[in-house]
């Protein structure tokens, strides 16, 4: 771990342990020194003005950025103790316990059931009623089951954005994740898919590890349990919610959560 | 406002329409041209008996009438046909030395084996010597006497697949001993068992071949005689009609009847008279065949390449390169393909072939000289640039979301290349494919060095071991075009059939494009994605 500092606290056991990473694009720096834990089973959202490597972080999480040309990652990873960068990882592991949902919802061309099962049909489960089960159950875990029960086998287009969203969401449920990695899954969403997902986010709460990357404060204060703040690839301050957003321990830090900042 | 007028854009709107209008017509002029001529080459015209002022006759079909534009008179084509007794079929006749025109009854139009149509009238029948005056101005004794001979026919028939058979046989135990030889171990050529069994067939082929002739003899008695509009004389044998009809006594549904049935001859039979008679089947078949090889073997081959580039290559100079040369590729005269595919497909790999597996058949080549596979292979490079490209674009088109979604749910590069990328790319790869292969199949050049022949002795599928014949010659409905239509020895009368060709040409492209664009669409249907 690196030097005590005040405004980054320790998490004891954390689920995630992400210890001095660095990351280039080519040349340019995008996380310089981030050292924080993520505790399991907590709301943990990534705050920061935009451009300050909030996706690039979390990216790092299940290794999308695995798919980047000239991406260059230093320092250490750990997931349950696991360096998830070791070599003889396996990232398809990897990725099944760290599900991912994206700032612009991305189903598949395919029916709503479809999508669903795409990870257990990945994974090579064929079993009907295992589908069947698992359909129902993810669907309803991502409050979306009653809006889509009558037309499952429809195409998954037909959907409005807060339900493509959601389904999404279903997806990454279906495959049992322990750590769900969102990027900014409201941004693109109208105020009532919003309040939608947010409380979907705290229902699911206690059951996954969930990690938030969000550019809206408010947010971040109504469902997470501990706040990182960004800028220019650095943690400036790491703590439990509701003290990050009252008594911020750096200047920097107040001065975005008051929107004093430029 | 006239500022206000061009920076609307309003001409350049109408520029952009009338550019495209000004393409359709042009391919509707084509289309219509080709329509028009084509489609009413099998209705049976009238026959017209003109009798001229110095008092001869002339009959035959009047093609067309215009003026002639030297000295201002109007003047009419005939189809006069007898070409054995006059040497042309289309003549030219003032319209002033014309005194009359009448369509009589009794005019006969024979389709012949050799020598184009008969216009003429019936005289008597001679059935095997004897005339049979009571036949005469009926169209039902002829008929009467051309199936009379129908018998004598199929035993020609028999006889003519009997003697194929037995040459086969000739042919496979000569291939056995020219192995032998080959290999040293030749039998005594007098009383080996494979030369005791060669000179039995000889035998045999012999006796065959007599019987036929007498056969062929015995046909040639039953004749008809026929008269030309001046009373000249012309015995012509019942086997050499292939078709009379007295088209001025037909109604519409006798003319619709023989439509259909020159039709179904265009579709299902064999060329006569250097191609410009009779059918077309084995230039259909040709064409068809070639097509679906092509595709079988470039579809899958540009696919992968496309894959490749786009998926799996590391973006760099050299795949750069690469996408240059593809993209140039599609450039190139389908004529230097064709030398090329002469070079490396027909002599190179041929003539490997050749030297390892008929070897014993050499100086005679197999696999070394021109034939449907070489062809589709040529046919085959010239589409794949095509595929490649499409394959690529369809892929790069596809929002990169759906390749993060499905690895972030642990799918790996192949399983999500499979199950989203490909059916997603599938409408834009086979848009490329269609236009790959409309292209193909109105190529002639690099076919014209690679295989393509006048007449094929054989298709390249038939019943003999191993069924399917890659190495055979083929024909091809663009050749054929080429062939009747600048080689023939009788251009005005390969005309018509000129126009078939192309009408039946452009139809095949039409079905199986418009079977890609079926599919494509359901494709489309299937896997768009909604970009919000
Ligand atoms: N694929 C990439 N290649 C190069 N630079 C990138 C790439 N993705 C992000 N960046 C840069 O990294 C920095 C952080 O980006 P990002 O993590 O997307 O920020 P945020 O999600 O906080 O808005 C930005 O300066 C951005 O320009
Ligand atoms: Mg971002």
């Amino acid at each position: 771990m690196s030097a005590i500092n005040p405004a980054i606290v320790t998490i004891d056991n954390p689920q995630v342990e992400i210890d001095n990473l660095n990351l280039f694009y080519g040349e340019s720096q995008a996380l310089k020194n981030v050292s924080f834990g993520i505790p399991q089973f907590n709301v943990t959202a990534l705050i920061g003005p935009s451009g300050c490597g909030k996706s690039t972080l979390i990216r790092c999480i299940n290794r999308m950025n695995d798919l980047v040309d000239n991406l260059r990652v230093e320092g250490l990873i750990k997931i349950d103790g696991e360096d998830i960068n070791h070599p003889s990882l396996d990232v398809i592991e990897l990725r099944r316990k760290v599900g991912m949902v994206f700032q612009k919802w991305n189903p598949f061309p395919k029916s709503i059931y479809e999508n669903v099962i795409y990870g257990l049909r990945i994974a090579g489960i064929s079993n009907k009623e295992v589908l069947d089960a698992t359909v129902e159950k993810s669907l309803q875990k991502a409050a979306l089951w009653n809006e889509v029960k009558d037309r499952l086998h429809g195409s998954a287009m037909g959907l409005s954005g807060g339900q493509m969203q959601r389904l999404c969401i279903a997806r990454t449920i279906a495959v049992s994740p322990e750590i769900i990695l969102m990027d900014e899954p409201c941004s693109a969403l109208d105020p009532r898919s919003t309040a939608h997902i947010e409380d979907l986010i705290r229902e699911l709460q206690g059951e996954y590890t969930i990690i938030i990357v969000t550019h809206n404060m408010q947010q971040a204060a109504r469902i997470s349990d501990y706040t990182a703040y960004m800028y220019l690839g650095e943690l400036i301050e790491y703590g439990p919610t509701n003290k990050l957003f009252t008594m911020p321990e750096r200047k920097e830090t107040e001065d975005y959560i008051t929107g004093r900042f430029g | 406002m006239t500022k206000k007028f061009w920076r609307q854009g309003e001409p350049y709107v109408w520029a952009t329409g009338l550019s495209l209008s000004l393409i359709l017509m042009l391919t509707f002029l084509l289309v219509y041209v080709v329509m028009a001529n084509g489609i009413g080459v099998f209705w049976p015209n009238r026959i017209a008996l003109a009798t001229l002022k110095d008092n001869s006759f002339v009959l035959g079909e009047i093609i067309q009438e215009n003026i002639k534009p030297a000295t201002g008179q109007k003047r009419l084509q005939f189809k006069i046909g007898n070409r054995d007794l006059y040497d042309l079929d289309f003549k030219w006749f003032n319209a002033e030395d014309i005194a009359a025109i009448t369509y009589p009854p009794r005019a006969y139009l024979l389709e012949r084996q050799e020598y184009g149509n008969f216009y003429g009238f019936l005289n008597q029948l001679e059935l095997n010597g004897l005339a049979r005056p009571d036949l005469n101005d009926k169209l039902e004794p002829l008929e009467a006497a051309l199936k009379s001979i129908e018998p004598l026919q199929d035993e020609i028939t028999a006889l003519n697949s009997r003697i194929a058979e037995i040459n086969q046989r000739i042919e496979t135990i000569q291939r056995k001993q020219a192995r032998l030889r080959h290999q040293g171990k030749a039998e005594d050529r007098q009383t080996g068992p494979l030369a005791a069994r060669d000179q039995e067939l000889q035998a045999d082929f012999t006796k065959v071949v007599a019987e036929l002739n007498r056969k062929k003899q015995e046909l040639l008695q039953f004749e008809a005689v026929f008269a030309d509009a001046n009373g000249l004389i012309k015995r012509i044998p019942l086997v050499e009609i292939v078709r009379a009809i007295q088209p001025n006594t037909m109604n519409i549904f006798a003319k619709t009847g023989y439509y259909i049935e020159r039709l179904r001859e265009l579709f299902f039979a064999e060329p006569r008279e250097s191609n410009t008679e009779g059918g077309l089947f084995p230039a259909i078949f040709g064409t068809i065949m070639l097509i679906f090889l092509m595709s079988v073997l470039s579809f899958p081959l540009g696919v992968i390449g496309g894959i490749y580039l786009r998926e799996y290559a590391k973006d760099g100079i050299l795949v750069r390169m690469v996408r240059i040369a593809v993209n140039n590729l599609a450039g190139i005269p389908s004529i230097v393909y064709g030398i090329f595919g002469l070079g490396f497909f027909v002599y190179g790999i041929g003539g490997q072939i050749d030297q390892l597996f008929f070897a014993e058949r050499l100086p005679a080549p197999t696999f070394g000289t021109g034939g449907i596979l070489w062809a589709s292979l040529t046919l085959g490079l010239l589409t794949v640039p095509v595929v490649i490209v499409a394959t690529e674009e369809a892929l790069g088109a596809i929002p990169p979301g759906i390749r993060e979604g499905s690895q972030a749910l642990a799918a790996t590069r192949f399983q999500t290349l499979t199950r989203l990328l490909l059916p997603m790319a599938s409408p834009g790869i086979l848009t490329g494919f269609i236009l790959a292969m409309a292209r193909a199949a109105g190529e002639v050049a690099p076919l014209m060095i690679t295989g393509v022949v006048k007449l094929a002795p054989a298709l390249p599928i038939d019943s003999s071991f191993p069924f399917l014949h890659l190495n055979r010659k083929f024909m091809h409905l663009g050749f054929h075009i080429y062939d009747i239509g600048f080689q023939s020895p009788n251009v005005e009368a390969a005309k018509p059939m000129v126009y078939v060709t192309t009408l039946l040409l452009i139809l095949i492209v039409l079905i199986m494009t418009s079977t890609a664009i079926y599919l494509r669409n359901k494709m489309r249907a299937r896997y768009s994605v909604i970009d919000v």
